[in-house]
């Protein structure tokens, strides 16, 4: 069973991450790096985001015509700093994979829908 | 068919369906590895049955009659999905007759998977009613007071989750258990204060939240004797309801605790009460529930009203305070500082609950009461009939009327 498990904050958060002096975040590195060893058998992907003000946003309006904007789709508070793919065996290994996530912020975990059966 | 003996018919089917409605759904569940084809079959089934129980009487063994028709609606259901064909020869192997093998943990497994916290609350409770209780969605909504549509459509979203989203239908690992367990205990109490206090002798029949939440408790406590905090809940479940037959008086109207004829409590169960109290001390692990029944017992066990052990409820609320701080226990425990240091002390206390209870209808009646201890009886009223602006449920209108005009 697969989920996505993306690594949202508010700004608040990213306020607070951004204040952190080198040597907090040589540690919140390290405690990050371990967790993805801990749990390197059910990752199947992982990356960082840029932040957010490098996002581009095409949209498609009722016209179907493509309208390129500058900025994220989400707008407002919240934003996604990363995302991990998983491969479990069900929601509770999932929720305990989020539970010990050393990021902080909120981490949402969306299953993926499973490829079409035989 | 009579309707008094229509009611007959189905409260002794509500009984059945109670003792029988998680093991069947259980069953499926372990057969097709669907729950909310499991769950829907036995939902039906249930369904049929009332049907023709009330016309031809309940079956002499009502067990089987369910298991029969419960896999028969599962078979069809898969039949109607040619992509299901490996679930249908599961269930087709699975015996037609008898009630079959009873997995001990069936029903226990059931209500971890309905308490799932990734589940909404009232998702929670209505997936547990249904599925563990055997309650139809009629009956849930009629509980409370929603409508048919609007509890399925909850029970649908809940199904689709734990389909889509992969919950599981297991136990707890040992790391989980008490989160999960917290989580239950949670939702049975809701279910159970649902169901106390509208439940009032003379209503037409509707089965009884609070005595279905109580039942649960129990069949948790027995598999999980080991649990102090489980053991509490149902010491207090059980302290409720056994002072309920004075709760309500002759007219249905509700009595307070002060004027309460405690010889009509059931002091039978006020005993086991105590004694589970007494069992969950002895594993020396504190917690909310546990000392809520502590609380509970202080009025269950005495003789009147003004022989109540005050002091020793005011320490037990103190406890209560730092072990699990909330507006609703600091307003309780005004209710304690009112009779050991006065009403001034509890005034100032209930004041600065304002902002957290201001939409709370206790908390205006509290404080109304306060009001008139100290004789500003202007400001009482007006904190009775915004009381009575505040609740819904037609005993506590009656309670606080008779106040207000008095």
């Amino acid at each position: 069973m697969k989920y996505i498990l993306l690594f949202c904050g508010t700004r608040e958060d990213q306020a607070a991450f951004d204040a952190m002096s080198p040597d907090e975040l040589r540690r919140r590195y390290a405690e990050v790096g371990r967790w993805f060893a801990e749990n390197n058998a059910k990752v199947v992907s992982s990356n960082r985001l840029q932040a957010p003000h490098t996002a581009t946003s095409v949209s498609f309006g009722p016209s179907g015509a493509p309208v390129v904007k500058d900025g994220p789709f989400m707008e407002g508070k919240e934003l996604i700093g990363g995302y991990c793919e998983v491969d479990v065996t069900g929601l509770d290994e999932a929720l305990k994979m989020a539970k010990t996530w050393p990021g902080r912020g909120t981490v949402e975990i969306r299953p993926l829908v499973p490829p079409p059966g035989p | 068919m009579p309707e008094r003996c229509a009611d007959d018919v189905r409260a002794a089917a509500a009984t059945v369906f109670r003792e029988e409605a998680g093991h069947l759904v259980g069953r499926l569940i372990r057969a097709t590895g669907d729950f909310t084809l499991a769950e829907e079959s036995v939902q039906d089934a249930l369904l049929a049955a009332l049907e023709h129980w009330l016309t031809d009487g309940i079956p002499r063994q009502p067990a089987a009659w369910l298991w029969t028709v419960s896999r028969r609606i599962a078979l069809n259901r898969l039949a109607r999905d040619a992509s299901y064909s490996a679930k249908l020869d599961a269930l087709a192997v699975l015996e037609e007759q008898g009630e079959g093998r009873h997995e001990p943990d069936d029903r226990l497994r059931l209500i971890f998977t309905c308490c799932h916290p990734a589940l909404a609350r009232e998702a929670q409770i209505a997936l547990t009613l249904r599925a563990v209780c055997g309650f139809t969605t009629s009956e849930i909504a009629r509980a409370f007071v929603a409508t048919e549509s609007a509890v399925a459509q909850r029970i649908v979203r809940a199904q689709r989750k734990i389909k889509a989203a992969a919950i599981r239908y297991k136990m707890p690992s040992e790391e989980e258990r008490a989160d999960r367990l917290r989580e239950a205990l949670a939702v049975l109490y809701l279910m159970f204060n649902e169901g106390h206090l509208s439940s009032v002798a003379s209503a037409p029949f509707r089965r009884d939240l609070a005595k279905d939440a109580a039942w649960l408790m129990s069949l948790l406590c027995t598999w999980m004797p080991d649990e102090p905090e489980a053991l509490g809940l149902l010491a207090l479940m059980k302290l409720s309801l056994s002072r309920a037959d004075g709760r309500f008086d002759e007219r249905d109207d509700l009595v307070v605790l002060a004027h309460q004829d405690r010889s009509r409590w059931d002091h039978a169960m006020i005993a086991e009460a105590v004694a589970l109290i007494e069992r969950a001390a002895s594993m020396h692990r504190i917690g909310p529930y546990q000392i809520e029944s502590a609380i509970a017992a202080c009025h269950a066990e005495s003789k009147s009203f003004e022989a109540t052990d005050w002091a020793q409820i005011l320490a037990l609320y103190d406890l209560l305070s730092t072990l699990a701080p909330s507006p609703i226990v600091a307003l309780n425990r005004a209710v304690a500082v009112r009779q050991v240091l006065g009403p001034e002390a509890a005034l100032a206390e209930v004041t600065q609950l304002e902002g957290a209870l201001s939409g709370y209808h206790l908390f205006h009646a509290i404080r109304g009461q306060l009001w008139s201890d100290l004789g500003q009886i202007d400001l009482s009223r007006a904190a009775q009939s915004r009381a009575l602006g505040l609740t819904e449920n037609s005993a506590e209108q009656t309670l606080l009327r008779r106040r207000l005009f008095q």
